[in-house]
């Protein structure tokens, strides 16, 4: 699915690209003989009707012009919001909020007052430790999951159980077990992202193409070199997206671990603020969540593109 | 010894219920050059996949070279039909790959590259082998495919339907380097196709298929044409239509066509 949409926006990239060149070199042509016609005017002296001018502009517009239109609507409609409720920001107020905000992020005053750029980074770090385990337990898994269908027959029943299983109420479970609010929000960190990943590992080494497993059979590959030059390069993208699905969920759940943990934390910050009632905080504090999401998921894109092969 | 060097002894292939081959009796002698021919679904690729070990017999004995087949190894190389080649590997690294486990005790590391470009040079693509699969045409690909199964130095070539999937031009191209190769190195081949002039243009003996199922040996052409073989001199003789005839009779009259078959 999204191999379409990029292959497309390429594609758009490529057009625009040849677009620019085109232009260059008619400026170019230009220059060097000014005495002969151009091809609109020679082509205008046959009496073709020519295409309206222009038309090369466009693409660079169509892109840049809806997503900016987009952000308009969502401040238009925030400002209505806000001007019919009282106590709820404008966007302007949480701008200057934010900007406020952005201007000390690392100050520490206490354990329960650290600025919103520590908040952030403990969060991180919770999520990395969480997901990190995840991979290091979840990705062999998957692999002796899906290489082997006794042991898929032993944990396809366990995982369709739990997978369904909101990841916070494992956080009391991990609160027992760890008798601490920090490590339980791993804990549940781990248990949201285990998933992806072992699923989508195992199904990725089930649908290793029986032509390459053929190969290893007449080239008669020993078991070390047919993990290494056929499943794991045939299952990375597989793998990747698990990782990629993983590292999404786990940043949604660790937004509310914290507000059920306290300490640090975005999430418990957003808690904390609106606690304060100090909404202009919270509004900022969604924004940084969206950010930090969406890069990433940005990353990871660009290694899943970076490890991934052409088919065929 | 040198007479019988494959022989396939009252094999029956059974997948659950379905029988797919019944009673087959074949030797192939070192050197030759066999065409199993049939209407799709009739087994012949079955048949190959025995022969290659991929697959093993329901009854019945397979023996290559005095030893019964086991499973597959290097010494029976495989043309697959869609080439096969890792995609993420060169086509260097592809050859590599093979060479690397049939001589990885014996030969050093730059003899083992030698042996690599020489696969590469044999079907003309010494220049693309830094390239990956899927930056070459499918004629290219099908070639690096047949070098890779060359460069192990199996004592039996196997085949299937290697040029099915190519336009006409580049088949009879290929067609016209395996004669080559094949004359270069005195392979034994095995290859499954269901193209008629294919199979006469190329064969010692064509082995054609009954319709399945229990496919079973229904007659063999022993095509005795001289060797270097042209295809346009060919176009006009009459002992090579003489062939081409009977086969498609075979195929045509005595089989006819499966699907008017279970129409009547």
């Amino acid at each position: 699915m999204s191999a379409v949409y990029e292959s497309i926006g390429g594609a758009g990239a490529a057009r625009e690209s040849a677009a620019t060149a085109l232009a260059h070199a008619g400026i170019g042509a230009a220059a060097e003989a000014p005495a002969a016609p151009s091809r609109r005017a020679r082509l205008a002296a046959k009496g073709v009707r020519l295409a309206p001018e222009g038309g090369r502009m466009r693409p660079i517009v169509m892109k840049v012009l809806p997503p900016l239109l987009g952000l308009a609507l969502l401040v238009l409609a925030w400002q209505i919001l806000a001007v019919r409720n009282a106590g709820f920001p404008t966007p302007l107020e949480t701008w200057h909020e934010a900007v406020k905000l952005f201007a000390d992020p690392f100050y520490r005053k206490g354990p329960n007052d650290q600025g919103i750029g520590w908040n952030v980074l403990v969060s991180l770090r919770r999520v990395a430790l969480g997901f990190g385990l995840a991979a290091l337990v979840g990705i062999p898994l998957g692999f002796v999951i899906g290489r082997f269908s006794f042991v898929y027959g032993m944990f396809s029943p366990l995982i369709s159980l739990l997978k369904p299983v909101s990841p916070l109420a494992w956080l009391p479970i991990g609160l027992l077990v760890f008798k601490a609010a920090d490590p339980a929000a791993i804990w549940a960190i781990f248990i949201c992202s285990i998933w992806p990943m072992i699923v989508n590992t195992a199904v990725g080494v089930q649908r290793v193409p029986q032509d390459y497993l053929n190969v290893a059979r007449v080239l008669n590959l020993s078991e070390w070199s047919v993990m290494t030059k056929i499943l794991l390069p045939s299952v990375l993208p597989y793998m990747l997206t698990g990782v990629r699905l993983a590292i999404g969920t786990a940043w949604l759940v660790i937004v509310a671990a914290e507000m059920l943990t306290g300490g640090v934390g975005i999430g418990f910050w957003v808690w904390d603020e609106w606690n304060n009632l100090n909404v202009p905080h919270i509004l900022v504090a969604i924004g940084v969540i969206g950010m930090v999401g969406l890069l990433l998921e940005l990353a990871l894109v660009s290694l899943a593109k970076a490890c991934s092969y052409e088919e065929k | 010894m040198a007479s019988k060097f494959i022989d396939i002894n009252k094999v029956e292939m059974r997948f659950g219920e379905f029988q797919a081959l019944s009673d087959i009796n074949l030797t192939v002698e070192q050197g030759e050059f066999i065409t199993l021919i049939g209407h799709s679904g009739c087994g012949k690729s079955t048949l190959l996949n025995l022969i290659a070990g991929l697959n093993r017999p329901s009854s019945g004995a397979l023996v290559c070279n005095g030893r019964e087949i086991a499973g597959p190894g290097p010494e029976r190389a495989v043309v697959f039909q869609n080439h096969s080649l890792l995609p993420w590997l060169t086509c260097f690294e592809n050859i590599y790959l093979a060479v690397d486990r049939v001589f990885g005790r014996t030969e050093t590391r730059p003899q083992r590259e030698e042996r690599t470009w020489q696969a590469l040079e044999l079907v003309g693509l010494a220049a693309a082998g830094g390239k990956r699969p899927n930056e070459i045409s499918g004629g290219m690909k099908q070639r690096v495919g047949i070098a890779r199964a060359l460069s192990m130095e199996p004592k039996v070539l196997l085949m299937d339907e290697p040029f099915g999937a190519l336009d006409a031009l580049t088949r009879a191209h290929l067609q016209d380097e395996l004669m080559r190769i094949v004359a270069a190195t005195g392979a034994t081949v095995v290859m499954v196709t269901h193209d008629v002039d294919e199979a006469v243009l190329l064969s010692d003996r064509v082995v054609m298929l009954t319709n399945g199922p229990a496919a079973t040996i229904g007659g063999i052409v022993k095509v005795r044409l001289e060797r270097p073989r042209d295809r346009l001199a060919l176009a006009q003789d009459p002992l090579y239509l003489d062939y081409r005839t009977s086969v498609l009779e075979f195929l045509y009259q005595r089989q006819g066509r499966p699907a008017q078959r279970f129409a009547a």
